[in-house]
This record gives structure tokens, sequence and C-alpha cells, in this order.
């Protein structure tokens, strides 16, 4: 049997009708993680001996029926960010090189109640700061389609993981796009689900008001699945939302016949690479055949998301960050002179450069005297841009964007100028601001053969109707292919 | 005019966030901040005079609960992860002198 050609519901229908074992599934897992790892460097912790003990332990549940869920005995990667107890959780910082969580996120526990089994560790720019996965301490992880670029970020790592079949499901993290860029980079499935949904308990912070766990899969249905899963309601978690139609594989069928879709103009002016905007173009074409509706419109804010974005996120950072001063775990400096000494010493050697300038810039946003100017007036702008949307989302079902402006950059280029890497994220960071769930769901190729994906996002709650859209657009488009059958050097 | 972030700013910037940078690395990190801010002084170009700053999407309401403690010895465990720890405690560089 091709297992690689499984998505995770076909490999986890395939083990309840006794055609492959759970430990099948794993084993065919790190076959790949062996073969491939030296190349793409998806993971930085994998635990192959746990996951054969665990696979046997999920088998003997599905037969007596402890686990009857969709996804039971499904190889599942885990971003580095999300606690496992006992599993040393680095977020790809120095800081956290020997962070060994006490308990698990509440994420893990509800995928182990599920009946996955969990692989290992994924790799991500340091503590999500990074659209490369290129500023991890641990190294850099590879596009699996093209070994020469960056898989995306920041869960470079649980995409590429997924893109190189190294895994079957994977859980990434999204505070400006972290899941949907590198996803749309990766040619595979992810979802960023409405603020408040999945539980944040146990993922490491970088900015509260915008982090959000959620799925990356091989298609929509395997994302929706994990996503039922993951979601629910956590006293844990106080931001957590107390919702009742997590159902989200139910009702997924159906046709676009009358959905409206919009599209905002300022996204396809300038900067956005023609290539890109023609595969976006062609996936608005499938649509519109299908009976939809898509309409251009108008959003005004589009300049200013960007600037609102890093200054709200840096400030959360800054503060979250402050906790890593080498007091209760994590690195601590060697040579110090007194406490204080000893916080500077141990965050300036335990930090990499991005997230300096990240806590530096919302030290200063924050700072008495420029509190006014820079962090409430990007609240405020905030404002402005949530109005926006309520307004678009008052005409349209779902709003179509490009998930990235252009595909993979090469290794190496993208760190050289933070500001024009931030600028990248054009198409993604409101998502966060405004708390709206978003899917990025692959719609192309532009002629290096590297993936183009399209966004589909949806007003807060609406999960369902752009898994609808994006479950019709998948099957209109097709077959798309693997990293292996359309990469050039996989 | 977005603020000109100079020496003496870039020095209560590394006080508020706790770093110690060479010389090297607070130039290049003044020219970094610097061009952020010119960047995002772009906000300025809106009228906010009314608008009421959104911190959360979803209301401020507080979760409240019951003041229970729920937890039960976690000693060991709070301990395990830190760098230096004495009879039961974190052990930190003497701080009064």
């Amino acid at each position: 049997m091709d297992l690689e050609k499984l998505t995770a519901l076909q490999l986890a229908e395939k083990i309840k009708q006794h055609q492959i074992s759970v430990l099948d599934g794993v084993k065919h897992v790190f076959e790949q993680i062996e073969k491939k790892e030296p190349k793409i460097h998806a993971y930085l912790d994998t635990y192959k001996k746990e996951a054969y003990a665990r696979a046997k332990q999920v088998q003997k549940g599905i037969e007596d029926g402890t686990y009857t869920g969709p996804l039971a005995g499904v190889p599942i990667a885990i971003k580095d960010n999300i606690c496992i107890k006992g599993k040393t959780t680095t977020c790809a910082s120095k800081i956290l090189e020997n962070f060994v969580p006490q308990y698990n996120a509440e994420v893990i526990d509800r995928l182990e109640r599920a009946g996955l089994v969990i692989i290992g560790k994924t790799n991500m720019d340091e503590f999500a700061m990074g659209s490369t996965t290129e500023t991890s301490a641990y190294g850099v992880t590879r596009n699996p389609w093209d070994t020469e670029h960056v898989p995306g970020g920041s869960s470079g790592g649980s995409c590429a993981a997924v893109a190189a079949g190294e895994t079957y499901l994977a859980l990434g993290s999204d505070t400006g796009g972290s899941i949907r860029q590198p996803s749309s980079f990766c040619g595979v499935t992810g979802i960023k689900p409405t603020y408040g949904t999945v539980s944040r308990y146990g993922l490491v912070a970088y900015a509260s008001s915008l982090d959000q766990i959620g799925p990356v899969g091989k298609d929509v249905a395997d994302c929706a699945a994990l996503l039922e899963i993951i979601a629910g309601h956590d006293t844990k978690d106080s931001t957590s939302i107390e919702r009742q139609d997590l159902n989200f594989t139910k009702d997924m069928e159906g046709k676009l016949m009358g959905m409206k879709f919009g599209v905002p103009k300022e996204y396809l002016a300038e900067g956005l690479n023609p290539e890109v905007k023609a595969a976006f173009m062609d996936a608005l074409k499938i649509l519109s055949q299908q009976g939809a509706i898509v309409e251009f419109f108008s959003m005004k804010t589009t300049e200013y998301m960007i600037p609102a974005y890093y200054i709200i996120a840096s400030a959360e950072a800054s503060s979250n960050l402050e906790r890593f001063d080498g007091v209760k775990y994590g690195y601590r400096a060697k040579e110090y002179e007194g406490l204080h000494d000893m916080y500077k010493k141990t965050r300036t050697e335990g930090f990499g450069e991005e997230v300096k300038r990240r806590i530096m810039l919302g030290s200063f946003v924050l700072s008495s005297g420029y509190y006014d100017a820079y962090y409430l007036k990007a609240l405020k702008t905030k404002a402005l841009i949530k109005q926006e949307f309520d307004r678009a989302f008052e005409k349209y079902d779902v709003l179509l964007a490009p998930a990235a402006p252009y595909t993979a950059p090469k290794l190496g280029e993208s760190l050289k100028d933070p500001l024009a890497m931030y600028l990248g994220d054009i198409y993604t960071v409101a998502v966060n601001l405004c708390g709206l769930p978003g899917i990025t769901v692959p719609c192309g190729m532009d002629s290096a053969g590297l993936p183009v994906g399209i966004q589909m996002i949806g007003d807060c709650f609406m999960e369902k109707k752009i898994l609808r859209a994006a479950k019709e657009y998948e099957t209109c488009r097709g077959t798309f292919p693997t990293a292996e059958e359309g990469g050039r050097k996989a | 005019m977005a603020k000109i972030i100079d020496d003496e700013t870039m020095e209560n910037v590394c006080i508020l966030a706790k770093l110690s940078l060479s010389e090297e690395e607070k130039e290049k990190a003044k020219a970094d901040m610097q061009k952020m801010l010119d960047y995002v002084e772009k906000l300025d170009e809106l009228d906010t005079e009314n608008v009421e700053p959104l911190s959360h999407i979803f209301g401020d309401t507080n979760v409240f609960r019951e003041d229970v403690v729920t937890n039960g010895d976690d000693k060991e465990a709070m301990l395990a992860n830190a760098p230096k720890a004495k009879e039961w405690q974190y052990q930190v560089p003497k701080t009064i002198g």
C-alpha cells in the first residue's frame, strides 16, 4: 500500500478497517524522517521509541473502543512552542535550550485523548518571530519543493514536515500569518482559527492577543478534523471562548452557488508578484465557474495593517518575554556581577537578533512619553481595521487574498532587511488583529515550480463558511502534486 | 516627523528591555529602530481623534472563578527547570548589600 499517498483521515480509516496497523503508519513516517531530515531539517526532536510504544497502545485502544475518533492512530508533529510534559520545548531559542515543561499544553491532552501519536517537535522562527524559519537558533529548515528556498515561517518546520511526507499532520501557531504563509510556501493546507477557539494554555506566548494554535495538513478535510479535536473551551485560558459550533467537519460539502466572495483591491496592487497574482486569479475563476459571486472592493486601511501589527505584536512580545530572566527556567549566563547583570547577560546571550529587535521596539512603544503616539495609535488603527472588516462581512461570506505577495524566497535573502521581510506579511496580519479565521489552500505554482496558496478569510466564528468554500475549491481545483512529485530538489 | 532615536533613547530602551548591547550592536539597533519608526509613522495619516482604542476583539469582560486551590504540591515540578536552586527555593545572586 502506498502509505505516502494517504491523507490523515484515509490512514485512520484504513487503521479502523484493519488494513494497516497504527505502527505501520508510525514506522512509515519515521522512514521518511530518516530519509529526508538530513536535507530538510523540519524537526528539532523526534520521539521514535515513545511513538512506537504509543502506537501499540493506541492500536489496543482502537480495538477496545477507547479511541473512536476520526484521526485515531495518526502520527502528528508539534511546533516547538507548544509544551509537552517531559519533552524539551525550546521555541527554537537558546534561552530555552534546556527547558523541559512539567505539564502538557491543553492541545496535547486533547490530541492524546483522540488517540493521535506525537512523533516530534518541529523547527520554527525563534519565539515565532520571523517569516522564514531562518531565525531559529538551531539551524534553518529547507523547503521540500526546492531545498535552496525557505519553507516560510514561523511554523516552517510543521509545514515542511507535512509537505515532505515526514508526518501526516502538524500543529502550528499563527500570530501574524505563521500558519497560513508557510502553508502557502510549502503547498499544504493550514488554518488559523477564530481567536479564542483553541486554548493557548501551554503555548509559549509571543503576542497573546494575536496568537492561535492551528492545524496543518495535506488537505482541507484533514485540517477540519484536527481543528475539531483541538478546539474547545478551556478554563485554563481566560481568553478561551465557549462555542457551540465546533463540529467543523459537519456540513462541509456544499456547492458555492450564490456564495459571495470579496477581494480587497488593494491586495492586488503594487508589490504582488505577477505569477502569484496569475495563480490567484485562476483560483477566482474556478470559484466563479462554480456559481460563486466574486467581487472586488476597496479596503482602505490596507497600508496601515503592517505598522499597526508590528507595534502591537512587538509591544506584547516585549512584555511576554520579560519572564526569561534566568531565574525560574531556561538559560542563565555563566558569569555576571549581581542580579541585574545576570538578567542582562542572560537575555543578551540567550535571545537572537530578531527577538531582541522586537523586544526593543516593543519596550520603546510602551515607554513613558511614547505610549500614546505609538501603542495607543496602533490600537486605534486596529479599531478602524476591524470596522472595515465588519463592513466587508456585511456584504461578503468570505474574503479572498493571496497568502503572501511572493513564493518562497531563497535561503539567506530575507533577514538582511527586516522591514522588507515584515512587508511580506501584508495579507495575513489583519486576520490576527481582528481575531478572524483564515485558511490557506494550494492554488497553483510559479514558473520555478514553487507553490502558491490562496487564503480564505471568514468573519469571527465563521470557520464553517471558509471550510466549505475551501473544500469545494479544492475539489474543483483537482489533485495538487506533492513536493516529491512536483518539487525540483526534494 | 518620526522620533529620532538618539543614544540616550537607545540607552533607556536597553534598560527597559534588560539587554546589554555592544557599541556596534547598539548602532545597528538604533538604525533598525529608526527605520521602523519612520515606517510606522504612516499611522499619523489616519484621523483617530474620535476612535476608541481596541485591545480585545470580544470585549473586555473579566473572567472570574472561585478562589479555590486545585493544584497539589508541585514544588519539585516548579523547581525542575531552575538554573540554580537551594533548599526548595530559586537561587539568585545576592540582591541586598
